[in-house]
Formats: C-alpha cells, structure tokens, sequence
C-alpha cells in the first residue's frame, strides 16, 4: 500500500465510494486551497472493497463539512489537530445547501438573477431528493 | 404580512375561509365595492397575458381600489437588466398589493423575499399559477358543491401546464378524489409530481392517452391548451397541438352532470360546438376568477367587511 505522510492538522475524508475522490475535490474547491492535498483512488477497504481516501493539511474550519453530507452523507471526515484524530464525524443530509451546487432548469430564476442564492432543499430523506427551492426542479447529480 | 406562492400557502381550513368569502362576493357585491378605497394594486406581468392581468384588475376595481403596472417585460426595467428584487423593493413604495407574472420559476418567491407589501405569484413559467387553482377550486365548490369524493380527467399538456400541477397539489389534500391523466408521451405529467405527491400520499390515478377510453368515469374535465411558448422547439409543437380535441361526439359518453373546464385561452382543443353544452363551465370560471381574487385581496390586506 502507498505511505502518505501523516498530518498535524487537517482531514482525512474516508471511505469515499471509489471513482469519485475528484468529483469532492471539485465540490470542495480544494484546487483554490494553498495546501498540501493527497488524493488516493482504489485503495483496499475490507467494507467496501475499494475506496477513495482524501487527506487535506489545513485549518479544521475551512471545510463546509454541510456541503460534504450533500455530496456523500457516507464519507468519514477524522478531524486531525496536534497529530491527533480529534472527532470522527459521520455526516447527515444537511436539510439544505447553499451555493454548493447549481439549479440547471434554464427556466429557473437563478439563471438570470444577479447574486441569487443557490438554494436546494432536502424534499425525500429516505430518497435523498434536493429540490431548487425556488422552481423546485430536482437536483440531478453528475454521472460518474 | 402573508405572500401567496403555491396554492398550499393556505392550510383546508383557511382555503375555506378564502372560497367561503368568495361565496359572499358573489351574492352581495355591493357590499364590497368601497372594501379597498385608497388601496393600490401593481399588476407586474414580465410576460403577456389577458385573462389573469385584467382579472386582478377588474377584481381590485370591484373593490374601489387603483391599479398601475406593466404587462410586458420589454415596456418595465427589466429591459435595462434590473434585477427582480430592486423592481419589488422599488414596486413596494408605491404599491398596497402586488401579482406578479414572470417566465422564470421562482420569480415571485425572489421577490417576496425582500417584498414589503404582499406578493401574489400571478404564474411563474411552468412552475405554478395559485390563482387559477384557487378559480378552479371555487368553480368546482360552486357547481359540484364539494372539493371530495371526485373524480377529476386532466387532458393535453400535463407537462408544462403550471395550471394542472397546481390543481393536482390542491386536490390532493381533499379525501376520496381520483386523479385521470389523458396526455400523450410526450406531455405527461411529471414524475416529481407523482412521486412527491400521489404516490407519497397514496393517492389513486391513472395514465391514458385516449379521452373516449375514460370519459364516462369523470365528474370533471378540465382541459388544458398545448402551449406554444412552453416548447424548445416549434416543430414538437406542431406535431402535438391537434393531439386532443373536444367535441360534441365525445361529450355524448360523459355522465349528465359532468362539468368541462379550462384555465383558457383555448385554440381548439376544445370545438365551438360544446360552448352550447350546459356541461361547458369555461367561461363561468372565469367569473369565479374574479371573485376569487377579491377574496385573496381582502385576505392578504387583511381587510374585513362587515
């Protein structure tokens, strides 16, 4: 297995269903961070059989841990602080989001309207269904 | 202060307050007719539209008060770029009350946020038309006398007709009514609607694409227009305007008590024919659209006649 070197401060974010490590790194807009970032894809996982694994080296307060639930409620965020992990934190569908990911109905307001939140709120727990909280069009997630 | 959004803005119990006051409208108008004296209503419509505009105005005149607006976006501010929430921010110096209609959805939510005077979502694109649901509701109190125990055919353009998602989110909180959809593939009603609220709800309905197939079943029909500004694409639009059409052959199948309605305007879905049928209710709904409007006009000034 590959080493990554350990973090003083920062997170790790586990079991990432695997393929999908740059779609976070996307949400997350880890690209605009000045920090250290690992990436590792496909490493063995006796839950999942594979996984993705992200580790940030950075301030335990720049991450929108309620953007992350949004993305994968699956993941486990270890907070890191002084070498140590802190808090293991399980994540929740966030009973809205905003700004993390946008309306696509071209009918929507959001199209056109200048500095309007994008609002999505949580309409289905069980099916885990966004809705636009202004035309109400639901959220579709990128194809992997 | 209270906007109206959706036509669930309004719980059973203060929706038959609303229909209840429309019902003394009706019977005695003339007790309403200084109601709102000194009251302004803004009619800002960012899109064409007829019936709903001068409805809101003939219905605020009924009641004594003024109105000023634009019925175009191209003759408001829109048309320099200003955003919605400055022209309601604006709007709200003027105005008591307004009804807003825009081509984009969410619109009125927008400007109800930052609104200092009541918001009426007067349609936004395919996304609702409470007022219409609100006609609907009280011409079909008024000529059914109930809002359950109904069984409702919604026929045409289930797809985008803002009129039909509406209608199916209202009925669908009275007990024992069952919902038929005749539309083609191509305009079904969609999935979110079905999903969030019949199925969730355990509400009946079925599909069909043909209207003789269910017409002895219904209580109501309510038709709807294919809608030229709702497509992409003119050639979609062509193919399936003609798709269904209402006329005196099909009227025979329906039960005797039967009511046909329609948000209007029609093209021809429906043939001049049946305007003859006593079962024809398209243009006395109209007239319930007004008296509806002035009871949501008292409601949200929150003005009380005695």
């Amino acid at each position: 297995m590959l080493n990554i070197g350990g973090l003083s401060e920062g997170f790790v974010l586990d079991h990432i269903e695997a393929g999908r490590s740059m779609e976070i790194y996307q949400y997350l807009n880890l690209d605009k961070f000045d920090c250290c970032v690992a990436i590792i894809k496909n490493a063995r996982s006796s839950k999942m059989g594979k996984k993705d694994i992200i580790k940030i080296e950075c301030s335990i307060d720049a991450i929108d841990l309620k953007a992350l639930g949004f993305i994968d409620h699956n993941i486990t965020v270890n907070i890191i602080k002084d070498d140590h992990i802190v808090e293991k934190k399980r994540l929740s569908l966030p009973k809205e989001i905003k700004n993390v990911a946008r309306c696509r109905n071209p009918r929507c307001i959001t199209s056109i309207e200048q500095e309007l939140d994008h609002i999505f709120v949580l309409t289905d727990p069980q099916k885990e269904i966004y809705r636009c909280k202004y035309c109400e069009e639901k959220y579709r997630r990128k194809k992997k | 202060m209270r906007h109206l959004m959706s036509p669930l803005d309004f719980s059973v119990e203060e929706l038959d307050r609303l229909l209840d006051l429309a019902d003394d409208i009706e019977k005695y108008p003339e007790k309403y007719a200084h109601a709102c004296d000194g009251k302004k209503l803004a009619t800002l419509f960012y899109e064409p539209s007829t019936r709903t505009r001068l409805s809101f105005e003939a219905a605020m005149m009924n009641l004594g008060g003024n109105i000023f607006g634009f019925s175009s976006a191209a003759s408001s501010s829109a048309a320099k770029g200003e955003s919605v929430s400055d022209t309601i921010r604006m709007v709200s110096c003027y105005a008591d009350i307004c009804a807003m209609r825009h081509p984009k959805e969410g619109a009125p939510m927008v400007a109800s946020a930052v609104s200092s005077i009541p918001v009426i979502n007067a349609g936004d694109g395919g996304h609702q038309h409470p007022t219409q649901t609100l006609t609907d509701l009280l011409t079909i109190r008024s000529l059914k006398g109930r809002l359950d125990h109904l069984v409702i055919g919604l026929c045409g353009d289930l797809k985008f007709g803002r009129t039909v998602h509406s209608l199916v989110r209202a009925l669908a909180r009275y007990a024992h009514v069952t919902f038929v959809f005749i539309s083609p593939e191509e305009l079904k009603i969609p999935e979110y609607l079905k999903e969030d609220v019949l199925d969730a709800e355990n509400i009946p309905y079925k599909e069909v694409e043909r209207i003789e197939d269910v017409m002895p079943a219904l209580d109501i029909l309510y038709m709807t227009r294919v809608q030229r500004e709702r497509f992409f694409n003119e050639e979609d639009y062509i193919r399936l305007k003609d798709f269904y059409i209402l006329n005196n052959k099909k009227m025979k199948l329906a039960k005797e008590d039967m009511i046909v309605m329609h948000p209007l305007p029609r093209v021809n879905e429906i043939a001049v024919e049946v305007d003859k049928d006593p079962r024809a209710a398209y243009f006395r709904q109209v007239q319930y659209g007004v008296y509806v409007r002035m009871a949501l006009i008292l409601t949200l000034l929150e003005v009380n006649v005695c």
